[in-house]
């Protein structure tokens, strides 16, 4: 496999008072590979914020090594620093645009630090204006923009100087729920055609659902869980990242305490009513508790939990139905 | 009574105090410029902190502030003549004006500067801008309405202090009102020195709200 666009080797960081440090990250360590739309949750406090500013050395380690291409931004000089970050785009969750300046003038901000032409500049920040589907508004004021108009310049900003890499800082946290969608398109939209990985920093498993290839969840300052979103968040294996990804209603305490079994879906089985089956083929009805599926790429994703009906025949049937169609009932009240 | 000798006499205090409000507020401003600006990046929390300039300069601000004008006019007596040769006169009032304005006027820019969005700034250091980059670029562009605003304010005190000049040696209408009102009991020329101050703070205050409002693209 090729080698990672950003490397993260044991990287810590460390706030120092007068009779007490405190670790607001320790041994992390993270590879996010070239092209991947990597999601990083957390609960508030968790350190998420600080590791996103870490890899563009917003906020400086105190130990570790954060490579990019290869080269470990902790050691770079101001200068040296200067130009990598230009090669890593970044936008926040409050916008951050220049109130004093019009939409295209934002856009143009990042290629006046390099000294890019006027007229040049103009081109560019139209062509960027106009993939964010915002040409119309190029001579607007923020204060005149909505939220997501805003985030889509900041977007066309941070695209400007032709980055590798897009970090999100709670990039959709300000925005209402449609918004949210809309620009989740636009940053997937983005990573498809320009290949450009993203780093998208975020408290809603629904972002990193919708469209995250990989996630690391944070807890305490740690990495607890990293892989493929499937496998992160229907198979967690350890205690944080358990109770980051379950839902609520699928906590111990609320389930009932008996033949609870949940079922994960990934795509292969859903061209049939499987459910509806289960029940034809067992002949007694049970009942879903939970279900969160939704299609992703044209496949359905997902996990439905359901209490099997009080017969151990009934049982038998639906766990051998179950098995020939490739799903596993996995057992709830054991966990 | 207000015979064409009182006009031109009167006319000529309000040439006086403008031309000393004038050149001691951009002169205030070149200075209060700088230190402004090394106040706002020198502190613990700013983009280039450096506590030693810092400190100095928040003392030394601190300092001269602390001055009663008056008295400060006086203590700087001497380099006043160093400077100018004399220390009556419009240009000699300069001086003192200056000295006591420019920290006055570093604390408005320093607040004006403080008021921009920290995020602004990040967001500007996250694509590469270097600090000079970022004073130019960023913070004083963001900053101009308040600026702007502070400008007037500057500009009315330094009016006043200058009218306090005429108490020793400075010339315009405070040289005139102390003279006339003051020393020979001609109240109605003190009033009419009163009322001109009075119509040039007012011109002052609505020029800066003019520009102010000009300028600033976040109200609509």
């Amino acid at each position: 496999m090729a080698e990672p666009i950003i490397k993260i080797c044991n990287l810590e960081k460390k706030y120092q008072s007068k009779n007490s440090e405190v670790f607001a990250l320790r041994g992390i360590n993270l590879d996010i590979y070239q092209g991947d739309i990597f999601g990083i949750i957390g609960r508030s406090g968790a350190g998420k914020s600080t590791l996103v500013r870490c890899i563009n050395m917003l906020e400086r380690p105190t130990g570790g090594q954060m490579l990019f291409e290869g080269r470990d931004l902790c050691r770079l000089s101001d200068r040296e620093l200067r130009h990598a970050r230009r090669s890593m785009g970044m936008i926040f969750q409050q916008f951050n645009l220049l109130m004093q300046r019009t939409a295209m003038e934002n856009v143009c901000f990042p290629l006046e630090l390099v000294g890019t032409p006027k007229d040049k500049a103009r081109a560019r920040a139209a062509e960027l204006l106009e993939l964010v589907g915002l040409a119309d508004r190029a001579h607007s004021y923020p204060s005149q923009l909505s939220g997501g108009q805003k985030q889509r310049v900041a977007i066309a900003r941070a695209l400007a100087s032709d980055p590798k890499v897009l970090l999100c800082d709670e990039a959709t946290s300000a925005l209402d729920p449609s918004t949210t969608e809309s620009i989740l398109a636009l940053i997937k939209d983005i990573n498809q055609r320009l290949g450009i990985t993203a780093v998208i920093i975020t408290h809603e498993m629904s972002v990193i659902e919708k469209i995250c290839s990989h996630v690391a969840i944070i807890a305490g300052g740690k990495i607890a869980e990293t892989g493929p979103v499937e496998e992160v968040f229907y198979h967690p294996r350890t205690e944080a990242a358990r109770t980051m990804v379950i839902p609520e209603a699928l906590k111990p305490e609320r389930l009932p305490s008996e033949r609870v079994v949940r079922i994960v879906f990934n795509g292969a089985s859903t061209l049939e009513p499987v459910i509806g089956n289960m029940i034809l083929d067992c002949g007694k009805p049970f009942s879903i508790l939970y279900s969160d599926l939704r299609e992703i790429d044209g496949v359905m994703c997902g996990q439905m939990v359901m209490q099997l009906p009080d017969d151990k025949a009934a049982c038998e049937k639906i766990r051998a139905f179950a098995a020939s169609r490739g799903l596993v009932l996995e057992d709830m009240n054991h966990v | 009574m207000f015979d064409a000798q009182l006009v031109e006499m009167l006319w000529e205090g309000v040439v006086d105090t403008l031309y000393m409000t004038v050149v001691s507020t951009v002169l205030s401003y070149v200075f209060g410029m700088v230190m402004g600006v090394l106040l706002v990046i020198c502190r613990k929390d700013g983009i280039a902190p450096h506590p030693v300039v810092y400190t100095v300069l928040d003392v030394v601000v601190n300092l001269t502030r602390s001055f009663p004008f008056l008295i400060l006019m006086i203590a700087v007596i001497p380099f006043t003549r160093f400077l100018v040769g004399t220390t009556i006169g419009n240009n000699a009032t300069v001086v003192p004006l200056v000295i006591a304005a420019a920290p006055f006027v570093a604390r408005l820019i320093e607040a004006s500067l403080l008021e921009v969005d920290g995020g602004v700034v990040e967001a500007a250091q996250s694509m590469g801008a270097s600090t000079w980059q970022i004073i130019i670029k960023v913070l004083l562009p963001e900053a101009l309405p308040s600026l702007l605003t502070g400008s007037a304010v500057a500009a009315i005190t330094i009016l006043g202090y200058s009218a306090m000049s005429g108490a020793v040696g400075g010339g315009g209408l405070g040289k005139l009102a102390i003279m006339y009102g003051y020393n020979r009991y001609q109240t109605d020329i003190m009033f009419a020195t009163i009322i001109l101050l009075i119509v040039i703070v007012q011109l002052f205050q609505m020029l800066g709200n003019w520009a102010t409002k000009r300028c600033d693209k976040r109200m609509f």
